[in-house]
């Protein structure tokens, strides 16, 4: 029997917008909160209807925030472009690396290659707290505290393991044998890598590359004890909104807003890749 | 199209942690230019070890590989100047089937007419004219292997190398394709060698056969020569459908000179040999009937009927003489039922023993009658 009356899809069809309400709700009730004053968000009760003001975008735009009386300079914009420029480097250094690391995994065996990939994997298990005060000691002594280099670098920890691993369970799906019948034509085994391996695996290093750029993105303990307000990105800067004259919640959540767009648009370019890449590891073969 | 030679080849599989495997032992093979070879055996025999050390993508534990005169062992795969069908396909999916046939060619950088002509050629030959324009992910397997065929065929290589080329075909095609493919690699005088698992491609397509077992070469002949003097009880056993009846008996001296009595413990069966056949009294060897040299009709022996098969085109029958199994092919079909008792007379050109303890032959039936 199949259910395909009106009333069947109907009630699939409410089913499916309280589902989407329930998940979508603090997201939306976030992008209203950017568009009300301080006062409006906390009057009893709350209530969906407002005067709506872009206020809280202009300050961030501009880089001051009024509170009661007194205005506070921030470099909310700045933080945005830190995040960009620190999580669009981490993950492009870590795929010119972990691409080619990932290969080697995936078709050659060699001598302790198991157990580097591990150790490399083990990057993720520890808690940052407990690498992070040696680390600062080390960063300071080195000139490192405070430079985009530094947090880079750190950065590795959290986007290296995750492309490689991610991408060699990729590569290892694609036949070794294509890039063979590409080698017996005639080309060297880095075209052949470039050229057919690389391709083919793309899915994967599409969905590899957007993850650890949203987990880069959300970092906050490395830069929070690593950098200064200059290199800082979003998520150590929103702590800005929290002032001796209380929490500014209508910015707040223009903050988040705004901090969420550029992971947001990334997201919808590659989410072609994405669901191809997220099915294609699923059903192996 | 040069000759390919392999001396004292071995390839050593060392994984950490476990024992060594020897996956190809020593093996001696020459290939002349413009012939034809089947490397023939089951599964894990070191057939396809063989091919990738030729290819290059395994590196030659011992020995060395040449080919038309020059050493192999130390080239890149791209400069041994070989073609390979592979038996996984592994056609380039973002290229239309007709792009990976002309593959090699284009990048050869070959005139554009010659090319067009040359695709639409080989592609006539395997019967994939009609998919040229498709992708490999939405045509069958068939065609996907056809193509890959296709794809190796194509090139003016030295050496053509087809790993089990048909496997994915049904029967019909392959039977028009193995004579195709055999044709155009004649004409063109090319060297090949068709790793196969299956004795009918390699009798139909190869000019030698070789039969591999467990890392090792058993014997390399043409398919006539594997049938009527097979060189050990392994090749005995492995050729022909269905394979030689192999049964364990003894060497007898009798009024008219050396017989063999099977089984050994027993003498349900007495066959005498030719003087010549100089063998002491008292050996044990297994002795082989080839199916096809039992004649059922007429004859000093007697046998009941197991089993009566005909197949359209020949006779299977399984015999029993005294609890001794027998099987027998007769070109025609045979009037008898089970249980029925037969005269059958033994041909003495189907007359095969082995040594016991070796498994080397020692005598055969068709050396004598020739």
């Amino acid at each position: 029997m199949q259910h395909t009356s009106w009333h069947w899809r109907l009630f699939k069809g409410i089913c499916l917008a309280l589902i989407s309400l329930f998940f979508l709700f603090p997201i939306l009730w976030v992008l209203l909160m950017s568009f009300q004053t301080n006062e409006d968000i906390l009057r009893v009760p709350p209530s969906p209807f407002f005067t709506p003001t872009l206020d809280n975008y202009r300050a961030l735009i501009a880089g001051e925030l009024t509170g009661a009386g007194s205005t506070l300079k921030i470099a909310y914009m700045k933080n945005i472009w830190n995040s960009f420029v620190l999580s669009a480097c981490s993950v492009l250094l870590s795929l010119l690396l972990g691409v080619p690391a990932a290969y080697a995994f995936a078709r050659y065996r060699f001598r302790l290659g198991e157990n580097i990939a591990f150790t490399l994997l083990s990057f993720r298990f520890a808690p940052p707290l407990l690498v992070l005060l040696p680390l600062l000691l080390y960063f300071q002594d080195l000139g490192l505290y405070d430079t985009y280099f530094g947090l880079i670098w750190v950065y590795q920890l959290i986007t290296l393991p995750l492309i490689l691993w991610i991408v060699r369970g990729y590569f290892e799906d694609v036949s070794p044998d294509i890039e063979h019948a590409y080698r017996i034509d005639g080309h060297s085994w880095l075209r052949s890598f470039l050229k057919i391996a690389v391709p083919l695996a793309r899915p994967g290093i599409a969905a590899a590359a957007l993850l650890a750029f949203i987990f880069a993105w959300n970092n906050f303990v490395f830069a929070l004890i690593l950098g200064s307000s200059d290199v800082q990105p979003v998520t150590v800067g929103a702590l800005a909104f929290i002032t001796a004259s209380g929490i500014q919640y209508g910015q707040i959540a223009a903050g988040l807003v705004l901090s969420v767009i550029p992971t947001f648009v990334l997201a919808l370019v590659m989410q072609r890749y994405l669901v191809e890449g997220l099915s294609l590891g699923a059903v192996k073969g | 199209m040069a000759d390919l030679m392999l001396n004292s080849v071995t390839k050593i599989y060392r994984p950490r942690g476990r024992e060594a495997v020897r996956a190809v032992s020593g093996l001696d093979m020459a290939v002349g230019d413009g012939e034809i070879i089947a490397l023939l055996g089951s599964s894990g025999c070191g057939k396809t070890s063989t091919l990738r050390m030729i290819t290059g993508f395994e590196a030659v534990s011992e020995g060395s590989i040449s080919l038309g005169g020059r050493r192999l062992n130390e080239l890149r795969p791209a400069e041994r100047n070989v073609a390979m069908a592979f038996e996984g396909y592994s056609l380039y999916p973002p290229l239309t089937v007709r792009d990976n046939v002309a593959f090699a060619l284009l990048r050869e950088r070959a005139p554009r007419e010659e090319v067009v002509r040359k695709v639409a050629e080989v592609a006539e030959l395997v019967g994939i004219a009609d998919s040229l324009d498709r992708f490999p992910s939405t045509i069958s397997s068939g065609q996907q292997q056809r193509a890959s065929l296709a794809r190796a065929l194509i090139r003016p290589a030295a050496l053509h190398l087809l790993d089990e080329p048909m496997s994915q075909l049904e029967p019909q095609v392959r039977a028009i394709l193995r004579a195709r493919i055999k044709e155009w690699l004649k004409d063109r005088g090319m060297t090949a060698v068709v790793v196969t698992h299956d004795q009918t491609d390699a009798i139909a397509l190869a000019d030698r056969i070789a039969v591999m077992e467990a890392s090792r070469l058993m014997q390399f002949a043409t398919p006539a020569e594997l049938r009527e003097r097979p060189a050990n009880l392994f090749v005995a056993s492995f050729i022909g459908e269905p394979p030689m009846n192999l049964i364990e008996a003894e060497v007898a001296v009798g009024a008219s000179g050396p017989r063999v009595v099977a089984p050994a413990a027993g003498s349900a069966l007495t066959l005498d040999l030719p003087q010549t056949a100089a063998l002491p009294a008292g050996h044990r060897v297994w002795l082989g009937l080839s199916p096809r040299h039992l004649a059922v009709g007429q004859g000093p022996h007697r046998a009941e009927v197991m089993v009566n098969q005909w197949l359209g085109d020949q006779t299977h029958l399984a015999l029993e003489i005294d609890g001794l199994p027998l099987t027998a092919v007769a070109a025609g079909m045979v009037d008898a039922v089970p249980g029925e008792v037969v005269p059958f007379a033994v041909e003495p050109r189907g007359i095969h023993l082995f040594d016991c303890a070796e498994g080397a032959a020692i005598y055969h039936g068709s050396a004598e009658a020739a």
